[in-house]
């Protein structure tokens, strides 16, 4: 009985699947899908190399300030970093005094209300505060981007395919649409308010290049030219440690963890060798 | 332990002595995992994977319970909570990364062991109660895995409760109340993630219960082997303790080192990158997938796509869904060749290998990619052949089949000759 | 897993010359370390994820503006998730605090122990009672401040004097007075 019911359930299942395969083939064949923009122009990230690629890669404090930089002076106008505290950023080589200085002269104020009258008001963040968002709410950023949201962009090095790689390739992708995207794909042209980038996901970005002159920022002494294509490795580099901040302590713990299993293992395997030992012997 | 040369518990030191009388725990684990549980002495390196999941669990319950310290389940703070975990708890993120991916782990882990039941005919009787409850423990792992992805409250989270709760809305007429029923709203909120929380932080406990229970029932008729034939003298048997536990340290030591390299070198390689958004109600990810282990069945839920008569396409792909791991429960009836390892059994194997395999390696594979028209036609076929291998060409094997001989015992099997082995079989 | 340890016994001795039970003993001696070694430096994360976050230790220090407190007010603020009172003490006060001779008070200090040089109006402690941490009285307007006018804790009954200190009742110790400095004339960071 129970075969009997299950052969008629699998005969079900598997020809109703090969009839939809059938289907599904014939209208592939006849009417096939169009090919979209996306499919066409859209490019995965390019290859760059970076201080902490590798087990035993660590972070380049000297390029992670650069991108502090950066980002303080451009994307900090639209983007926020809440998961950030001002405190963390001793962890780029900075002391408790530098730190309160950079919160004290940030660009934005914390939320806050007037001791006196109970009313909304700002104060100068302390290194305890989380890294103030340029606006107060969505709507407000939206209002000031043409509808357009800026994302947070604490953790965008963990939140895209690719990570560091796609925003370096993202920062230095823009450049004018192909003739030929015109040709086929007219629809996927940029608006008035959005921007060409083959490495974002649909081709058509609401933020304008932001960084595009060499010398933008200036850079301290000893560090290398702020050409745009040194910016945006600076500035991804950083927005990998706001990401994934523990990442060197990460690769420490897990070269000593893999050492230790490794002799575990080694140790593990002699154990068991000796316990076998006498049982092995008559075969 | 039903073997009559299980050693009995006899213990020296007083105080286990005294314990054992007031309550005989002592002799319980003894004769579960210690020296007085006699298994077949051939046993291969698929027989450890049963003790690795016990350990996968107890490094997931540990973890979560600490996690749920800090954890806090409430939409409009869920996601920022796992940020504070990442970022600010002492070793957080080595808690966070070693949950994540001792999820990960358990599954590789129950995957191996029930493709081990499945080759070597573990479902067979004596022992379908051990399979039927592994099958339990299995479901109640797929939920409490579900349940825990959509804690951290991202878009993946988000969207997978969304879509896996709309599997309930294609059932007629009563679909759409209990989908709103189980997300206590019309969407995923903060109802869903709060009863979310409290069930997986109580399933993984129900999981040790059965799994007690699984280890009950394996107890009666004893391990099996990989020659499938049954124990019929003491010298067929060790002792569990020190032989085995000696194998599955070899075992443990191994899955550490796995787990290890994927917790510090790649902790988010099996995870997908928009679970790192907030999860936003207006906007759905571009490709929503769950996580890898449940790629396979998500295949076969996308791979129905045309109505059948009445039956819309949605609700045949839930429904095979569904199917794809309840006909598990009726292997025992439907594969009735009286020899269990595949070592034995030609036709099966080459199936096995080179049919069940291969297909449920595809089927993870375009579940795990975005449904174009190529991956779905790829995965019909690929999940006509997981219904029909099960359903269909098991029990034809399993009558047409031309076994090889067995050993007449295990020892003959290990030492190649047969040293008096001349007991009554042990049925 | 330390149940190795006592396995050669049972299997590989048998038959055995000396030298070699020795090595294979000292293997699963070893193996068994190892896994107790492993078992302990996880469990060192798993207790430490209990103590105070970062987030937390970082939130702890206070800034307060003493310029619109009035002799003989008190005001209730926080440190530490904890009550602070910081009390502009009238020269009345200061003076029944400084009558008191050591030798009488179960936890010996001195006002001047207790606050910084030149600045002894400025009473700052812990709103602590020391006893079992209820929150004595006395810092708000018409609370009753104990029988030594300082403040008063209703749990069990301990008095505390004008500089804070115990001097009836339960408790064993003075309100404490937490690490603090003056940045300006009107201004103190605590912590």
């Amino acid at each position: 009985m129970i075969r009997i019911g299950a052969f008629l359930v699998g005969l079900f299942f598997s020809g109703w699947l090969l009839i939809s395969a059938a289907m599904g083939a014939f209208a592939f064949v006849t009417s096939p899908t169009a090919p979209t923009a996306e499919h066409e122009f859209h490019k995965t990230p390019k290859a760059v190399e970076y201080s902490f690629d590798g087990p035993a890669g660590k972070f380049d404090r000297a390029q992670l300030q650069r991108g502090l930089q950066i980002f303080r002076e451009v994307c900090s106008a639209c983007h926020s970093l809440k998961y950030v505290s001002f405190r963390d950023f001793k962890a780029l080589g900075y002391n408790d005094g530098q730190v309160k200085t950079i919160a004290q002269t940030w660009p934005t104020e914390t939320p806050s209300i007037n001791p006196e009258t109970g009313e909304a008001a700002t104060r100068k963040p302390t290194p305890a505060d989380k890294v103030p968002s340029p606006y107060p709410n969505e709507v407000a950023a939206r209002a000031a981007n043409n509808n357009a949201l800026p994302p947070d962009l604490s953790l965008m090095a963990k939140a895209r395919h690719g990570g560091p790689a796609y925003i370096y390739s993202l920062l230095t992708g823009y450049q004018a649409p192909p003739a030929e995207l015109k040709e086929k794909f007219p629809a996927s042209m940029p608006g008035k308010t959005t921007h060409y980038n083959p490495y974002f996901a649909n081709l058509n970005l609401a933020m304008p290049a932001p960084l595009t002159t060499e010398g933008q920022v200036t850079y301290g002494e000893g560090a290398p030219k702020p050409t745009v294509d040194q910016m945006a490795k600076d500035v991804s580099a950083f927005l990998t440690w706001t990401a994934e901040p523990k990442l060197e302590n990460r690769k420490r713990a897990g070269t000593a963890a893999v050492i230790f299993l490794l002799i575990f293992l080694g140790l593990c395997v002699g154990a068991y060798k000796n316990v076998w030992a006498d049982k092995k012997a008559h075969a | 332990m039903s073997f009559p040369w299980a050693n009995e518990y006899k213990p020296s030191n007083p105080l286990m002595r005294y314990l054992d009388e007031k309550l005989p725990l002592p002799r319980f684990v003894y004769n579960a995992v210690g020296a007085g549980y006699p298994v077949p002495r051939n046993l291969n390196y698929f027989w450890n994977f049963g003790v690795l999941a016990g350990v996968a669990l107890m490094v997931q319950i540990v973890t979560g319970v600490v996690l749920a310290m800090h954890f806090a389940a409430e939409s409009t703070v869920a996601f920022s909570s796992v940020e504070h975990i990442m970022r600010d708890v002492n070793a957080g993120w080595f808690l966070r990364y070693a949950h994540a991916n001792g999820a990960s782990m358990f599954f590789i882990v129950v995957y191996i062991h029930i493709f081990r039941g499945l080759f070597y005919g573990s479902y067979k009787p004596p022992r379908e109660m051990v399979w039927h409850l592994g099958l339990v423990i299995f479901l109640l792992m797929m939920a409490t895995a579900f349940m825990g992805y959509v804690l951290p409250w991202g878009q993946m989270s988000f969207w997978g409760a969304k879509v896996i709760t709309g599997l309930f809305g294609a059932i007629p007429l009563v679909g759409e109340p209990i989908q709103t029923w189980l997300l206590g709203g019309f969407a995923p909120d903060n109802a869903a993630l709060n009863r979310f929380f409290s069930l997986h932080f109580l399933l993984p406990f129900v999981i040790l219960g059965v799994i007690i229970l699984h280890v009950w029932a394996l107890h009666i008729p004893g391990s099996s082997n990989p020659t499938g034939v049954e124990v019929k003298s003491e010298q067929d048997t060790v002792p569990f303790h020190p032989y085995y536990t000696a194998k599955d340290g070899v075992g443990v030591a191994a899955f550490f080192l796995l787990f290890a390299l994927l917790v510090f070198f790649g902790p988010n390689f099996l995870g997908e990158p928009d679970n790192y958004i907030p999860a936003n109600p207006l906007a759905t990810p571009a490709n929503i997938v769950p996580e890898w282990y449940f790629w396979p069945f998500y295949a076969i839920l996308r791979a129905f796509t045309v109505d059948f008569l009445f039956i819309p396409a949605k609700l045949l792909g839930v429904l095979a869904m569904f199917a794809a791991i309840l006909l598990l429960f009726f292997l025992p009836w439907l594969d009735t060749s009286a020899v269990r390892s595949g070592h034995y059994r030609p036709l099966f194997r080459k199936f096995f290998w080179f049919g069940l395999i291969p297909t449920i390696a595809i089927l993870g594979y375009c579940g795990g990619s975005h449904a174009t028209d190529g991956i779905v036609l790829v995965s019909q076929f690929a999940a006509a052949y997981y219904f029909a291998h099960f359903l269909i060409i098991l029990p034809i094997i399993s009558r047409v089949e031309t076994t090889k001989p067995l050993p007449t015992s295990i020892t003959e099997a290990v030492l190649g000759t047969a040293p008096g082995a001349t007991l009554q079989p042990a049925e | 897993m330390e149940s190795m340890a006592s396995l050669t016994e049972d299997s590989a001795t048998a038959g055995e010359e000396q030298g070699g039970v020795r090595r294979r003993d000292f293997i699963n001696v070893a193996a068994a370390s190892f896994a107790g070694v492993g078992a302990v430096s996880v469990a060192l994360p798993l207790i430490n994820q209990m103590n105070p976050s970062a987030d937390v230790l970082a939130e702890a220090s206070t800034e307060i503006d003493l310029a619109a407190i009035q002799p003989g007010q008190t005001i209730k603020t926080i440190f530490r998730k904890q009550p602070l009172f910081v009390r502009h003490l009238t020269p009345a006060e200061i003076a029944s605090a400084e009558k008191v001779s050591l030798g009488d008070l179960r936890d010996p200090q001195s006002l001047e122990d207790r606050t910084k040089a030149g600045k002894k109006q400025w009473l700052i402690t812990m709103g602590v009672c020391t006893h079992l941490g209820c929150v004595p009285l006395g810092a708000g307007e018409g609370e009753v401040k104990g029988e030594f006018g300082g403040y008063f804790c209703p749990c069990h009954g301990s008095s505390y004097d004008t500089a804070a200190r115990i001097r009836k009742g339960p408790a064993p110790r003075n309100l404490e007075v937490p690490p603090y400095e003056f940045t300006s004339d009107t201004a103190v960071k605590v912590g």
